[in-house]
């Protein structure tokens, strides 16, 4: 049996390369695979915990963050989609209409 | 029967209501009419019952205090809507329902035709309300309820016609003239309020009962109680129109006549008076207070019986016949003779609300003509109108045995026998010239060739505004003979009736008794020796010469002026009072203290923070990716303190 803080390691580390992709990187569809990369370090730490303490709670919230995951990519990419056509470029550092 | 006595003051909200949500709906003048009258003849019928009971009670059983509902509890405050049913507001009612109903009917006749009708008799009947309210409250605050109540109803019904011209001293339109009617009456009940407040401070009880009952303890000339009574007088003498505070009422002649004759002679300007004669027990403990009241009194009726002399508009001779009649109620209440002063409101409501739909009958015949000067020889064509408003001019000038006879004379006498000479001097002189301004009014009026212009054809009122003149000409006849002195034989069955409300006042006035009738018959002489010179100078200078005016002021030049320009007391206040007011709201309050202080901090606000806006907004870089290290860095710092801590 794999010890739990193995797991625990492993999310923090998916989890920061997350962070580091999205504060670092300028295409906008990379930035989306750190997200994803973010959230699935927590669903690993969910199903861990889940099977560490014996209780189903987390397997079911790891349900939940994959839809809600799924959702969100379908609306962001539209909207990359959308601003690639307006823009032709998904560079967001080209996108800051809304700068002073 | 006592408990029915909400029912009085029902009737009249209920007429309001029905008219004041449905009247625009209605649109049938006669239904309309109907329901206003109709409402206040069902409290006057109620009244009359309770009355009649009354008479058949004990003396000490007819006073009794009917609680609807607790109206404010907070503390030690409590106030209750309730009312005081007795001798005193009884009365008070029945003169308020009984003329109030007939002016009501009169006004279905006078107001024929004008778009404003179902608002009329909207504002009618919530007078009526508040003046039920202010008669029979059972205590200071219920009382002031009705008494701004009846404020505002005489600032909509001054302004009723609020798109006419009305002429006045710095005065263009009705709504001139009411706005100056409620600003002074304010003055007037800033001081009530102020008394209201020392009287809970010195009884902790709004209640009549309880007050007058505390005050029994209290020693003749105590400082506070003088400085209740004197505040109590000031609001009096706005809403009753005595000096210093009189100059609205000549000007509230811009409402409609029915108005005038129903808010500005019979029952709101009595007001004051009823105020003080309730608060009897409290004025007999300030004798300073009394002189005051006294003198103003005397000082008002003089005054203002003077200035009726020189004016030449039907309605402002009435007014300050009004102002003077009301001088002599206080002269009454400030020598102590309070049965008096309550007398000739009860007799002055008949004669002077019969004079006013009388002058408004000649208004409505000479098509909104005035100008008395314009008049004459309306004697055939209004008969109706002619003797009644003779027989009120008769009552009012005091002729024996009419109603304003025993009134007037009981309050000469008791300014004789309780004031000084000088008080009945005074009230002597100005009965004089109410003799002298009524006939000349009368004879300029309805007497001598006719000197309006040919295209007017003057004509007889209908039967709703006949009608009341007859039954009120009827009243001022008969009224005077509850009040029969002792000295002519009569038992004076008001005095006895009203003994119980004025017993404790006059234990702590303690008068002297009178016994001599040689005096009270010489008094009695000269009142209507007084009386019988007015209506023959009256009579004989303007049948002769109806022109005679401009040879009186030719002959008495300045001292004329004086009085065709009401002294210039309006002037006056408007040099002194509003003048400064005005200015010092236009240039400093408007021009530095509105514009730059206020206004310069709210704009001082705003453009602070639009500056300091400015400068944040540089933080907003435009770049999601900045946001985010921010986001990141936030939740580091925070988890770090929740690790560490």
């Amino acid at each position: 049996m794999i010890p739990v803080h193995y797991y625990l390691i492993l999310s923090a580390v998916m989890f920061i390369t997350g962070v580091v992709g999205v504060l670092t990187r300028r295409n906008a569809i990379i930035i989306f695979m750190s997200i994803e990369l973010m959230l699935n370090s927590v669903n690993l730490t969910f199903v861990a915990f889940s099977s560490y303490l014996g209780n189903e709670a987390g397997q079911m919230f790891v349900f939940f963050v994959m839809a809600v995951a799924a959702a969100e990519a379908a609306v962001g990419l539209a909207i990359v989609i959308a601003i690639f056509r307006n823009t032709q470029t998904i560079n967001i550092n080209q996108v800051n209409i809304l700068k002073w | 029967m006592h408990q029915y006595v909400g029912l009085i003051v029902l009737f009249p909200l209920i007429g309001l209501l029905v008219n004041g949500l449905l009247g625009r709906k209605i649109k049938n003048e006669t239904i309309v009419g109907i329901i206003g009258s109709g409402a206040v003849g069902l409290s006057f019928l109620v009244a009359a019952a309770i009355f009649i009971e009354m008479l058949g009670m004990p003396a000490d059983g007819r006073s009794q205090t009917v609680t609807l509902f607790t109206w404010i509890a907070a503390g030690s405050l409590k106030v209750s809507a309730s009312y005081l049913v007795d001798q005193l507001s009884i009365l008070m009612t029945l003169v308020v329902t009984g003329v109030g109903f007939l002016i009501h009917i009169y006004s279905i006749g006078y107001m024929h035709g004008d778009r404003g009708f179902w608002r009329f008799f909207t504002y009618l009947n919530l007078f009526i309300f508040a003046m039920l309210n202010l008669v029979l409250a059972d205590n200071y605050l219920l009382m002031f309820l009705g008494w701004e109540g009846v404020g505002l109803c005489s600032y909509l019904l001054i302004g009723f016609w609020y798109d006419r011209k009305f002429e006045g001293v710095k005065i263009t339109w009705t709504g001139d003239a009411a706005n100056k009617a409620f600003w002074v009456n304010r003055i007037g009940d800033f001081a009530f309020m102020i008394g209201m407040f020392l009287i809970f401070r010195e009884f902790g009880t709004l209640t009549f009962n309880e007050v007058m009952g505390d005050a029994e303890t209290l020693a003749v000339g105590n400082s506070t109680v003088f400085w209740i009574t004197l505040l109590l007088f000031l609001g009096a003498t706005g809403k009753s129109a005595q000096i210093p505070l009189f100059v609205w009422l000549p000007d509230a002649m811009a409402g409609p006549t029915p108005v005038s004759a129903l808010i500005h002679a019979a029952t709101m300007v009595t007001a004051g008076v009823y105020m003080v004669a309730r608060n009897s027990a409290l004025y007999a403990l300030a004798p300073d207070t009394m002189t005051v009241v006294a003198i103003g009194g005397a000082m008002t009726a003089i005054m203002a019986a003077s200035i009726g002399i020189a004016q030449n508009d039907i309605k402002k001779v009435l007014a300050y016949s009004t102002v003077s009649q009301l001088g002599f109620m206080f002269l009454a209440l400030g020598v102590g003779a309070f049965t008096a002063a309550i007398f000739h409101v009860m007799t002055h409501a008949f004669f002077k609300a019969c004079l006013f739909l009388g002058s408004g009958s000649v208004i409505h015949a000479m098509h909104e003509e005035q100008d008395i000067r314009h008049m004459g020889g309306l004697k055939k064509i209004m008969p109706y109108t002619y003797w009644t408003f003779l027989i009120s001019s008769f009552a009012i000038a005091g002729f024996p045995p009419l109603s304003g006879f025993f009134s007037k004379d009981e309050i000469l006498w008791k300014a004789f026998a309780d004031g000084s000479a000088v008080f009945w001097f005074i009230g002597a002189a100005a009965a004089l010239m109410t003799a002298f301004y009524m006939f000349r009014m009368v004879t300029l009026t309805f007497e001598g060739e006719p000197r309006w212009a040919k295209d007017k054809h003057p004509h007889e009122s209908p039967a709703t505004m006949t009608l009341p003149l007859v039954v009120l000409a009827a009243l001022a006849v008969i009224g005077g003979f509850v009040g029969v002195p002792a000295a002519l034989g009569g038992g004076n069955a008001i005095e006895q009736w009203l003994h119980p409300v004025f017993v404790q006042a006059h234990h702590s006035l303690a008068l002297p008794a009178h016994h001599d009738h040689a005096t009270e018959y010489l008094l009695m002489a000269i009142s209507v020796a007084i009386g019988v010179t007015g209506f023959w100078f009256g009579r004989s200078v303007f049948l002769k010469n109806p022109d005679a005016d401009r040879t009186i002021a030719a002959k008495t030049g300045v001292l004329y002026r004086l009085l065709a320009n009401k002294y210039y007391v309006d002037d006056a206040y408007h040099a002194t009072v509003v003048n400064p007011i005005v200015k010092t709201s236009d240039r400093f309050l408007f021009g530095i203290f509105d514009v730059r202080i206020i206004d310069g901090a709210v704009n001082g606000l705003a453009k602070t923070t639009g500056w300091v806006s400015s400068m944040l907004r540089y933080l907003q870089t435009g770049v999601v990716q900045n946001y985010a290290a921010l986001v990141v860095v936030g939740i580091v710092v925070i988890l770090g303190i929740l690790i560490f801590t």
